[in-house]
């Protein structure tokens, strides 16, 4: 699987210009907060329009300003995994992480019983995001959007609001997710540890500019 | 004592059939209010708002008059119903309802759209990346979650509706069996000397309703809070 983006977005004190490709494996958009990487990430998943460009993956257009191509968030098949966990407090873990698996029928690749135990979530499925701590919590919502079966997985500085200890608890499991997923994950950081550690490629975001490294 | 009346029975009988309908009456159409309030910018929001909170500081008597001229037998409104459905609603018990849907609607919509303005809606962003649409996420992320303000709403306007008085007896006046709500009944006992009894009875009534539903709706509230609880991020 692969996936390219091409994207002028502009705002009205502010413009972000980014042009690069991602392949399996962990992309990391490297840069110092404000420079812009989570507008990009945005509007891949929909969720801000770009004036000018063309995203597309695995071959599917998903926005072509060309082409008047826009799809909506829901139609885009991409996960996204924010910095904080986001899991809806009225639901049990389980139900958290079905919900997008119950709206993928026909093009899953993801299976619960499988995820669950990539990510050692099997004993918390009774229980309510309330009272897992943060890095449970963001396991819970990795697994949440995996089981959605994404063709793109974007990762928003997932460890930047956890402890020291947290983020060693998590690590691996992001590597489990790199090496077992045949999907190409981008992943926004601004720590260059995580770059080292996690990423195969790299693209640096400076003020709204995109460099492949 | 505590022995009531048919008479007074009959007031308090329609008492909770006018909140009922009117409650019931109004919750689509609040939700509604209170939802696009919340969430949708547009030209002249502050005059909508305006117009559904205005009966919470208008005088009772003059909301009253106006849904008299609006809905009366010569107005555009009643003539409309009557034309178009056959219906009549002046001097009738459904008029007392739309008198008390007005009353109680800012009530509700205020609670409503509380609630609403609370809904993360990075949740709701959430839930469209993964795979849910507009309506998907509405009723499974939205709606549970403003829950105990859709709860509150309806008691508190339930609540108003049962003991509105002003706008109903300018609206419907004031009709044994038919428009005579509690609220009324009282001021008609304590027109004539030496109906103080049956006053006060139904003045004790409506305190116990009125408590009822207001300890009702905190308990209901509490329950949905604490199955909804969002923990730390």
């Amino acid at each position: 699987m692969s996936f390219e983006v091409d994207i002028d977005v502009r705002y009205e004190s502010f413009a972000v210009a980014a042009a690069f490709q991602a392949g399996p494996g962990i992309t990391a958009l490297f840069g110092t907060s404000g420079a812009g990487k989570t507008t990009i990430l945005n509007a891949i998943a929909g969720v801000v329009k770009p004036q000018r460009g063309r995203i597309a993956a695995d071959g599917q257009v998903l926005f072509d300003s060309n082409t008047g191509v826009n799809l909506k968030p829901e139609a885009r098949r991409i996960g996204y995994i924010f910095q904080d966990a986001r899991l809806f407090p009225h639901m049990n873990v389980q139900s958290n992480l079905l919900y997008g698996y119950r709206r993928t029928a026909g093009t899953r690749y993801a299976e619960p019983d499988a995820i669950i135990a990539l990510l050692g979530l099997g004993h918390l499925l009774n229980r309510k995001p309330s009272s897992l701590s943060g890095g449970e919590q963001q396991r819970v919502a990795i697994g949440r959007a995996i089981l959605a079966s994404p063709r793109l997985l974007l990762m928003d500085e997932p460890l930047a609001s956890l402890d020291d200890a947290r983020k060693v608890e998590i690590l691996p499991y992001i590597e489990r997710l790199r090496d077992e997923l045949k999907i190409p994950i981008l992943y926004v950081t601004h720590a260059r540890a995580e770059v080292d550690r996690l990423a195969q490629a790299v693209v640096t975001v400076e003020n709204g500019r995109v460099k492949v490294a | 004592m505590f022995e009531l009346s048919p008479a007074e029975w009959e007031a308090v009988y329609l008492s909770l059939k006018v909140g009922l309908w009117s409650t019931l009456a109004s919750l689509p159409l609040g939700f509604v209010l209170a939802y696009v309030l919340a969430r949708v910018q547009f030209p002249l929001k502050s005059l909508l708002s305006g117009i559904v909170y205005m009966p919470l500081v208008l005088p009772p008597v003059v909301t009253g008059f106006m849904l008299l001229l609006f809905f009366g037998t010569r107005g555009p409104g009643g003539k409309f119903l009557s034309d178009v459905f056959g219906i009549t609603i002046a001097f009738r018990w459904t008029g007392a309802a739309v008198a008390a849907a007005v009353m109680g609607l800012p009530l509700m919509v205020r609670a409503m759209r509380l609630s609403i303005e609370a809904v993360d809606r990075r949740l709701e962003l959430a839930a469209r990346t993964l795979g849910a649409t507009w309506w998907g996420t509405f009723f499974t992320v939205t709606l549970p979650l403003s829950l105990p303000g859709i709860i509150a709403g309806a008691v508190l306007s339930f609540a108003k509706s049962f003991g509105e008085f002003g706008a109903t007896i300018t609206f419907v006046s004031n009709i044994p069996g038919e428009t005579r709500t509690l609220p009324i009944a009282i001021y008609s006992f304590l027109q004539s000397p030496g109906n103080e009894g049956p006053a006060v009875r139904l003045a004790v009534l409506s305190v116990i309703v009125s408590m009822a539903a207001i300890i009702g709706a905190e308990w209901v509230e509490g329950r949905v809070q604490k199955r909804l609880k969002v923990g730390a991020p």
